[in-house]
């Protein structure tokens, strides 16, 4: 090594993270960085602009309520989807961590596989279950109970299934995560002092798991609000998302600077919940959760 | 054992409820996928039920179609390239990370995992308008160098999290007796972090293989990744070609990582083996 440097030099570690941190500039921080100039470029025509700066964008997002319900249908649709996926994704999670089973790793396997099958391939399979062909309106026929297919497909319905099926492998692990840290003494005690099953989980046990739960509603949150295929498979017009209007209004109008404008606020908005939940409960969790 | 077997009849209620919703958000899970399988060997020209007969035309079919074998070929080579050299910037990564103490080091920490945090559909439009503002057309360059930034917070955490458990006491023992920086980590670092290695470069192929979203936007004109193509034939019908190249992808990127950790783990026993007998 070259004379004069310590073993564990700063300088070298810099030499060490540098062509990461070239792709992480180039790629992450200088396109959002840009984005947000072009933001206040204006708008010629399809595909053209000039670098004359306006407010125009700015005032057409903050003034048109088309962008607004969207917005607050998005947020709306991630809430949902979050909460959905706390409630159903609590239960396995606790069970895995709580079960004497002896091959636990199959069932927590089971959940790592979603992770490698393709999201295009596990949203269109929804169709093969509430489609017209699907297996529930093929049933209900064969058994007389309906007449013609039930419109399930392309709902906002499905758009929120399809978005659970995606992150619930998420929030499980996230809470099992949590739940692992947990000292199972902690409980025998609360136990053994006279706490019901039901006390010792509601004062122990939650309070404990929390920190998990919190971060698996954070990442469902944002995964949610920021989907682009699920709505587009499963949704109709109607049940379009942010993501699918930014995508539109780029790709088909052809508009940079109002496509950057949405882009930004996209970010700021989840920015901001994510900012507010760091603050209370710091990334440490959520970078559990994401390796685990 | 704070299992199910809590004493009073309320716990195991709730530890019967508990089992129960599991059972059915695995069903949840895994129901549609299974239907797609299915469905891929039903004889009927309409990719839905019902059953009609057991058939394997849809995948000579598939075989058959240059489209798809051509995105089956790009999205391949993207996804090799982006595994080794994510896996190789995510094991310098980390190491930094981990081994080091510099200024800043919270700061790019935390900054190496936003790419896992930020929506992709985000992701895809800065970069796309990036190159717009700076001229320059789409490229393949492109799409690989933003697939290696999609995958590398996650490879960077699993290597951490092996590094952390490798002492440092190791390779300074090496550099003691004369091993060249380089040399201490080939020899003690790298063997002890295989199982990082392996895990890491399985999940950043199949980061790359499935990525969808961010590929819409970066892809250059006329160039299909396996799920774009799969997408763009969504747009014009549910075929059940469609099933067959669904259950194709869904062997390849399970059968690859579990094929791969079996190994793993098979390569490990016969070096304990291996071990025993050379302490004999």
């Amino acid at each position: 090594m070259t004379d004069g440097w310590k073993l564990y030099d700063p300088r070298l570690a810099w030499m060490l993270v540098a062509p990461v941190l070239l792709l992480l500039l180039l790629f992450l921080l200088l396109p959002i960085a840009v984005m947000a100039v072009y933001t206040f470029f204006t708008f010629i025509t399809a595909g053209v602009e000039t670098s004359q700066l306006t407010l125009a964008n700015w005032t057409e997002f903050l003034t048109d309520s088309y962008y607004h319900g969207f917005l607050l249908k998005t947020v709306r649709v991630g809430a949902m989807t979050a909460i959905i996926c706390a409630v159903l994704g609590y239960f396995p999670a606790y069970f895995i961590w709580a079960t004497t089973f002896r091959h636990k790793w199959l069932l927590l396997l089971l959940l790592i596989v979603p992770f490698w099958i393709s999201f295009t391939i596990r949203t269109f399979s929804w169709i093969h279950i509430l489609g017209e062909q699907g297996i529930i309106n093929v049933t209900l026929l064969r058994l007389g109970l309906i007449d013609q297919p039930l419109q399930m497909l392309y709902t906002e319905g499905a758009v929120i299934m399809g978005l659970l099926h995606f992150l619930l492998p998420y929030m499980i692990l996230n809470v099992y995560v949590s739940l692992e840290s947990i000292d199972r003494t902690l409980i025998s005690a609360a136990r053994s002092m006279g706490c019901t099953s039901a006390q010792a989980f509601r004062e122990v046990t939650l309070p404990l798991s929390l920190p998990g739960l919190g971060a698996g509603l954070l990442l469902c949150f944002v995964l949610a609000a920021g989907s682009y295929v699920t709505p587009q498979l499963l949704g109709s017009g109607r049940d379009a998302l942010f993501g699918n209007l930014i995508y539109d209004t780029i790709m088909g109008q052809l508009n940079w600077p109002m496509g950057a404008t949405l882009s930004i606020v996209l970010f700021v908005v989840l920015g901001c919940f994510a900012a507010a939940y760091t603050r209370y409960m710091g990334m440490s969790q959520i970078v559990k959760g994401l390796g685990g | 054992m704070i299992a199910g077997q809590y004493g009073d009849k309320e716990g195991r209620w709730a530890w019967r409820l508990t089992g129960f919703i599991t059972l059915c958000v695995y069903i949840f899970m895994f129901a549609p996928i299974i239907a797609t399988v299915v469905l891929s060997f039903n004889a009927s020209m309409f990719g839905g039920f019902p059953l009609t007969g057991f058939s394997l035309q849809w995948y000579a079919k598939l075989l058959s179609n240059e489209q798809v074998l051509n995105a089956f070929r790009t999205s391949m080579w993207i996804a090799l390239v982006t595994a080794a050299v994510t896996t190789l910037l995510g094991i310098i990564t980390a190491f930094a990370l981990v081994r080091f103490e510099f200024p800043g080091k919270a700061t790019f920490g935390t900054l190496v995992i936003l790419p896992a945090l930020v929506p992709e559909t985000i992701l895809g439009v800065g970069l796309l308008v990036l190159i717009k503002a700076v001229d320059q057309p789409r490229s393949l360059g492109l799409l690989l160098l933003g697939h290696i930034m999609l995958a590398l917070p996650y490879v960077v955490l699993i290597t951490q999290a092996r590094m952390v458990g490798i002492r440092r006491t190791y390779e300074e023992a090496a550099l003691s007796l004369g091993a060249s920086r380089l040399s201490s980590f080939r020899e003690i670092t790298l063997p002890l972090l295989v199982p990082a290695v392996v895990a890491s470069a399985l999940l950043a192929f199949t980061i790359s293989f499935d990525n969808t979203s961010a590929s819409l936007f970066w892809r250059p004109a006329g160039v299909e990744t396996m799920p774009t193509q799969i997408l763009s034939m969504l747009k014009i019908s549910i075929s059940p070609e469609i099933n067959a190249l669904g259950t194709v992808m869904i062997l390849v990127t399970v059968g690859i990582p579990l094929v791969g950790g079996f190994m793993l783990q098979g390569l490990t026993r016969l070096r304990k083996r291996v071990d025993a007998k050379g302490n004999a």
